[in-house]
């Protein structure tokens, strides 16, 4: 029998979910609805008389402080504040087989109860009670856009009472096979494209011909195994690929060059990004792109591993679960790196659509950018805070571009043992899974990466979306890691993109493995072998474990409730063998399925865009030439234009985010991301003592730089290197021990344009590691982020993303980069150069330029490392890179998270240029790289300049006591004059509206 | 005796996550300590009798799904009362932080007027999101070991569900009354403030508790992210002190276990 129990809040008490959703339905422009509540519905399946609903209600459905309930049926009370003549109601429920995490909690408050055996199932939905006249369509549109996601929710509108049967479904074995053999070309590409698989027509023939070889066709279950091992998710093939590149090649680069002029890569992510890692051959590096995530020497005992990922289609559609399942996958990353690494900090960077983007310019099929950037925050926030992992470091950017296709970026950092790095399954170890069960979930995930995504996409892929139950997760991090400490297995990896399929697939890979479908645990049944074999569930890992220790593992696993299942054990004889119910479903030669794999051979083309730049006169055109003459005159009013940047959306105060997350869990954030006077300011880069009570620290920090991407990606690459770089040098890193890690997001690599941005961008990274001396331990890119609207095809910025991190030997010896007292010196390091190409500045003109900052990385590198040591040595009281609007912004920044007066100088600016560019507004809106600004006492002036040799720089500033932030130009007029307080109002502008 | 060290239990369970940093915070303090899983206490309760001081930490116990702390609390009522009854009558010191306060508000043990029922509870904040910032406290005349009348401390609040709210006014009159209010949100001058000193809306900005014996205590802010003086935001710019603000709650505890407790 089903009961219906419902929950309101009392009249007296705040709902704060129905004012949640009274704020969306406002956002949609809804001015009419006063008044919204929500309802908590459980629906609860079992045998139980009333007595026992009412326990379980009053004991775990309602907080009765501020909460009353009904049960559903014949004279239930009435709730006339919230119901009655004129309120409609809106019913939303996930859809059967989406993750609802109120089940586990029920089932194990009714277990303490003693009504376990009574209860079947316990749903959760929410029923909003809207008091308003509102039109079915009205009705519907609120449905859609404010509360519920098509994709895993299902909605009931006026309906009273709605049923929900428990379903349950059946699965009849029945082997599947792909008629290849007989397949032609057409055939071919049509059974890759219904079946999600996104092979190529080379690697569908590659594949016949295997098979052909073998005198069969493949099962169902072969193929989709090749498509998730084959995928770009998982073998990067387009990185990996032979490339051809034709168009300006930078220096260096000579002896790949063909009779043509062309540039041959046999291998672009060999060749670039991992080389500069192998030239470096850094001693402290101890396990770079072959694990889950690079680890470098942390100390004597500990190595510090970090990865990042992205989650980018499945947040397109359903924002919440993308992010939520993008911070929980890139979680077990180093979960499940070398024997396991407790995770100790998340960072995360979004790219949005602009979140005051018009509703109608909003591309049919996407979601509005407040919508996406509001479920992606959540998602992030439920899943990290309940983990208890602090999400210290991140950024957001916005661009239209963006819109259909946002960017989701999670990385992770885990600390681990040494001697716990290497692993291997032996033949003769089980293997066993750990954690959730596989439901229907996350269905061609790792495939469904490298499709482009279309207004049809929320309807055709929604398997691949799924919900998170970090609950489970952090069951599984707490008894792993003991089961880690007393050497109980041999091997482990964490099911990612490709499920079981690739888990069990690499870490038999040098062995070979044989497993049992039917011992999968389930989360429902209904699943056929393919289902179960490539499902994405999350929050499962896998372990190879020695026949002897499996007892001593399982009372571990069991003694804290979380799930452990043998479901094969590792060969001899490098086959791949699953079956299913002792029939054999798959049987492939593990050589095949990891080298099989055809050579991904392209061609790569770019060309320098023309774009009008103020300082190049040839590229002005009839549009544009006022523009470029009105940004050489100069703004009319600096403090205007500086408001303007302070209050742009990728600039403003990013507040509302931090805060959502727990940035200080596990107690070992000592710079926070918030800092400065009122704990406000915009830090730099975050400082964390991975072991408790030790001052041996990490700094972490990012870089990327879309809009210079459009220039050219190589500059581009080399500014999100040096962001980055900056980023922890100003806190009291040093690049000396830094590695970094590549996150690319490109639009489809298969066009040549794309390709060939692709190509400069990793030329920049293999130049610039090595000219900074910083190697790259870990990355993933994600291709093909396009939108095809029917009507265009909206292509993504290229986008680098670089993290940073570096070993700090003493945290006592960092900096925040608010101002800190009167009467300091105010130093600037690094030289400006006439660089506004991609700036802010020339954004207020409409313009983009041309002249993108470079980076001279030999000064860089001086200017880095001199930075570092006068911060080690105690003599900065604040230091703040220049990033973003450049000097002027940085300064203003400084002084306003610090409340403290500032006069600047641009007369003495150290600058490199020809003379008639020497401009005011380009000395203090210029973005070039590589300089920082430092608050310095006049007691260690002295000394701090004598550290500087080398180093271009000046005494450009002065704190006081003025509250105000005040700039001289180079003839020593005042330019700018503004108090600290209407600054900080521009630069607190909300990033949401209410 | 002054060198003794009391014991502290350390509970956890699924989803609590500010274990390992209040542990820690209870070793700097002089204590022993013991972090032990809920399912081995419900299989050998006497383990809670060895120990003088019971500590439930922050986190999202269970999910925090059906309400912060609801289903924790609900295991402690159906599993483990006859032990913390004991361990209470005793004289015994517990302490819960944020999630560990929410728990003990549902399961009635804070304000403890009645004790098994809940009297109050810990809803969402008024700001309906989670947020982590810091604030300050000040502490009015209490009956707690562990507040010393008219201190300020400077600590993070970290959660979603922290705004005190009462079953009717006679809990607060009373509550009041007794002395049980441990500690007010307050702005840095020590007066009240509204948000976001008070960062959850929390009725006469109440930010902890104790019972009316003050030997239960709860509050919403994390003293154990405040144990060292790097934890401090503001030390960038005002220096290092000798220790973090916290550590002074540990310290209390521990000093009131050793001299009221040694024989226990």
């Amino acid at each position: 029998m089903q009961y219906r129990i419902e929950v309101i809040h009392k009249p007296e008490a705040k709902d704060p979910d129905g004012l949640s959703a009274l704020a969306d339905v406002r956002d949609l422009g809804m001015e009419s609805v006063r008044d919204i509540h929500a309802v908590n519905v459980f629906l609860v399946d079992g045998e139980l008389d009333r007595a026992q609903v009412r326990t379980l209600t009053e004991n775990l459905f309602i907080d009765p402080i501020v909460e009353c309930y009904r049960i559903c049926g014949p004279g239930q009370e009435d709730w006339p504040w919230a119901e009655g003549q004129g309120v409609h109601s809106i019913e939303v429920k996930r859809k059967p087989g989406v993750m609802d995490p109120v089940q586990q909690s029920a089932l194990k408050g009714a277990e303490d109860l003693g009504l376990r055996d009574h209860v079947v199932a316990v749903r959760a939905a929410t029923k909003y009670l809207i008091r308003a006249e509102l039109s079915r369509r009205q009705l519907e549109e609120i449905a859609w856009k404010a509360l519920a996601n098509n994709t895993i929710e299902e909605v009931h509108i006026d309906q009273a009472e709605v049923a929900y049967p428990l379903q349950s479904l059946q699965y009849e074995f029945e082997l599947k096979r792909a008629p290849l053999r007989a397949a032609g070309d057409e055939e071919l590409l049509r059974i890759s494209r219904e079946g999600v698989l996104s092979l190529t027509l080379k690697e569908m023939k590659t594949i016949q011909r295997h098979f052909e070889d073998l005198g069969r066709d493949p099962t169902d279950l072969e193929l989709e195994i090749l498509a998730q091992s084959w995928s770009e998710h998982c073998v990067h093939k387009t990185l990996r690929g032979h490339i051809t590149y034709e168009g300006p090649i930078p220096a260096g680069w000579e002896e790949f060059i063909d009779e043509e002029g062309r540039l041959v890569l046999d291998n672009l992510l060999a060749q670039t990004v991992a080389r500069a890692t192998r030239e470096l051959n850094k001693p402290w590096c101890i396990s770079v792109f072959e694990d889950n995530a690079g680890i470098i020497e942390f100390d004597d005992n500990y190595g510090i591993c970090f990865k990042v990922e992205t989650h980018n289609h499945p947040s397109a559609i359903e924002p919440y679960g993308g992010a939520n399942t993008g911070i929980g996958g890139v979680i077990r990353d180093p979960l499940g790196t070398g024997l396991g690494a407790r995770p100790i900090m998340n960072t995360d960077v979004f790219c949005f659509g602009p979140p005051d983007m018009k509703e109608d310019q909003v591309p049919k099929g996407a979601l509005h950018p407040l919508r996406v950037m509001k479920g992606v925050v959540a998602g992030v926030r439920d899943y990290g805070n309940r983990m208890g992992i602090p999400t210290a470091n991140g950024a957001v950017y916005f661009d239209e571009r963006y819109t259909a296709n946002p960017l989701v970026y999670c990385g992770n950092i885990g600390i681990i043992p040494r001697a716990q790095v290497l692993k291997q399954a032996r033949p003769g170890d089980l293997a066993v899974t750990l954690g959730g069960r596989t439901g229907r979930d996350g269905i061609h995930g790792a495939t469904f990466s490298s499709v482009e995504l279309t207004s049809q996409s929320e309807t055709v892929s929604s398997g691949a979306v799924q919900i998170g139950n970090p609950i489970t997760e952090k069951k599984v991090l707490d008894t792993l890691l003991q089961a880690r400490d007393r050497g109980l297995y041999s091997d482990l990896t964490d099911c990612g993109a490709g499920g079981l399929s690739c888990a069990v697939g690499e870490m038999g890979k040098k062995t070979g493995v044989q497993v049992e479908i039917q011992d999968v645990p389930l989360k429902y049944e209904g699943l056929s072998y393919t289902e179960i074999w490539i499902s994405e569930a999350q929050e499962r890992m896998v372990l190879a474990v020695p026949p002897e220790n499996l007892d001593e593992l399982m009372r571990i696993f069991t003694s804290e409730d979380v799930e452990a299942t043998v479901i094969g054990h590792f060969t001899d004889d490098g086959m791949l063998k699953v079956e299913y119910g002792g029939n054999v479903v798959a049987r492939l030669d593990m050589g095949f399925v990891h080298h099989g794999l055809p050579r991904f051979e392209g061609s790569a083309k770019w060309t320098p865009p023309r774009l009008a730049d103020p300082f190049l006169e040839e590229t002005w055109d009839e549009e544009s030439r006022d523009a470029c003459r009105l940004a050489l005159q100069g703004p009319e009013d600096y403090a205007e234009a500086l408001r303007r940047i302070l209050a742009a959306p990728n600039v403003r105060s990013k507040e509302w985010i931090v805060r959502q997350y727990d940035h200080e869990v596990q107690g070992q954030t000592v710079i926070k991301p918030l800092v400065g006077v009122d704990n406000s300011g915009p830090g730099d880069g975050c400082v964390i003592t991975p072991i408790l009570g030790s001052h041996r620290g990490v700094a972490v920090g990012c870089g990327l730089n879309p809009k210079y991407g459009d220039i050219d990606p190589y500059h581009s690459a080399a500014s999100a290197m040096d962001e980055a770089l900056r980023n922890i040098t100003a806190v009291g890193g040093a690049i000396k021990r830094a590695a970094i890690l590549d996150n690319f997001c490109w639009g489809n690599t298969n066009r040549p344009e794309q390709l060939g941005a692709l190509v400069r961008a990793s030329l920049a990274c293999y130049d610039f590691a090595v000219g900074f001396g910083v190697p790259f331990i870990s990355g993933k890119d994600s291709l093909n982020n396009e939108f095809n609207t029917g009507a265009e095809l909206i292509t993504i910025p290229p986008t680098l993303l670089i993290s940073a991190i570096s070993i700090v030997e003493d945290v006592r010896r960092t900096v925040t980069m608010d101002l800190k007292e009167p009467g300091n010196a105010l130093y600037l390091l690094g030289r400006t150069y006439p660089e506004l190409g991609g700036s802010h500045y020339l954004e207020l003109f409409g313009l983009k330029g041309m002249t993108v900052p470079e980076v001279r990385v030999e000064q860089a590198r001086t200017t880095m490392n001199a930075m570092s040591r006068a911060i080690q040595g105690g003599l900065v009281r604040a230091c703040h890179d220049l990033s973003e609007g450049g000097l002027c912004l940085a300064a203003a920044e400084m002084a306003i998270a610090g409340r403290i007066g500032l006069r600047l100088r641009l007369a003495d600016v150290p600058y490199g240029g020809p003379p008639e560019r020497r401009l005011d507004q380009a000395l203090l809106f210029s973005e070039s790289n590589s300089r920082f600004l430092a608050e310095v006492r006049p007691e260690h002036r002295e000394e701090f300049e004598a550290l500087l040799t080398n180093v271009p720089f000046a005494r450009v500033g002065r704190t006081d006591e003025s509250a105000r932030f005040i700039v001289r130009g180079s003839q020593g007029q005042t330019l700018l004059a503004a108090s600290l307080e209407e600054l900080k109002r521009a630069w607190q502008t909300p990033l949401v509206p209410h | 005796m002054s060198d003794y060290q009391p014991r502290a239990l350390i509970l956890r369970t699924a989803g609590t996550n500010c274990d390992r940093e209040t542990e820690f915070a209870f070793r700097l303090a002089g204590a022993q300590t013991s972090l032990l899983h809920v399912n081995v206490l419900r299989e050998e309760p006497g383990i809670i009798a060895e120990h003088h001081i019971l500590a439930i930490p922050g986190g999202f116990s269970y999910g925090d799904d059906l309400g912060a702390g609801t289903v924790l609390a609900n295991e402690l009522m159906t599993k483990l009362r006859a032990p913390l009854d004991q361990f209470i009558e005793a004289g015994k010191l517990v302490i819960g932080i944020c999630n560990g306060f929410q728990a003990l508000v549902k399961t009635g043990l804070l304000p403890g007027l009645e004790r098994w029922r809940q009297q109050a509870t810990l809803t969402f904040n008024d700001s309906h999101k989670f947020e982590d910032r810091w604030t300050y406290l000040s502490a009015p005349p209490n009956r707690s070991p562990l507040f010393a009348d008219g201190e300020r401390i400077y600590l993070p609040v970290a959660h979603a569900e922290g705004k005190f709210v009462v079953e009717d006014q006679s809990v607060l009159d009373r509550i009041r009354a007794s002395k049980q209010v441990v500690c007010r949100y307050c702005d840095p001058d020590g007066q009240p403030a509204g948000y976001p000193w008070n960062p959850n809306g929390s009725m006469d900005d109440i930010a902890g508790l104790c019972d009316p014996t003050g030997r239960i205590l709860g509050m919403m802010p994390h003293p154990e992210r405040h144990s060292l003086p790097v934890h401090d935001p503001r030390w960038p710019r005002e220096g290092l002190k000798d220790e973090g603000d916290g550590l002074r709650i540990f310290r209390r505890a521990v000093e009131f276990a050793r001299r009221e407790l040694a024989a226990c």
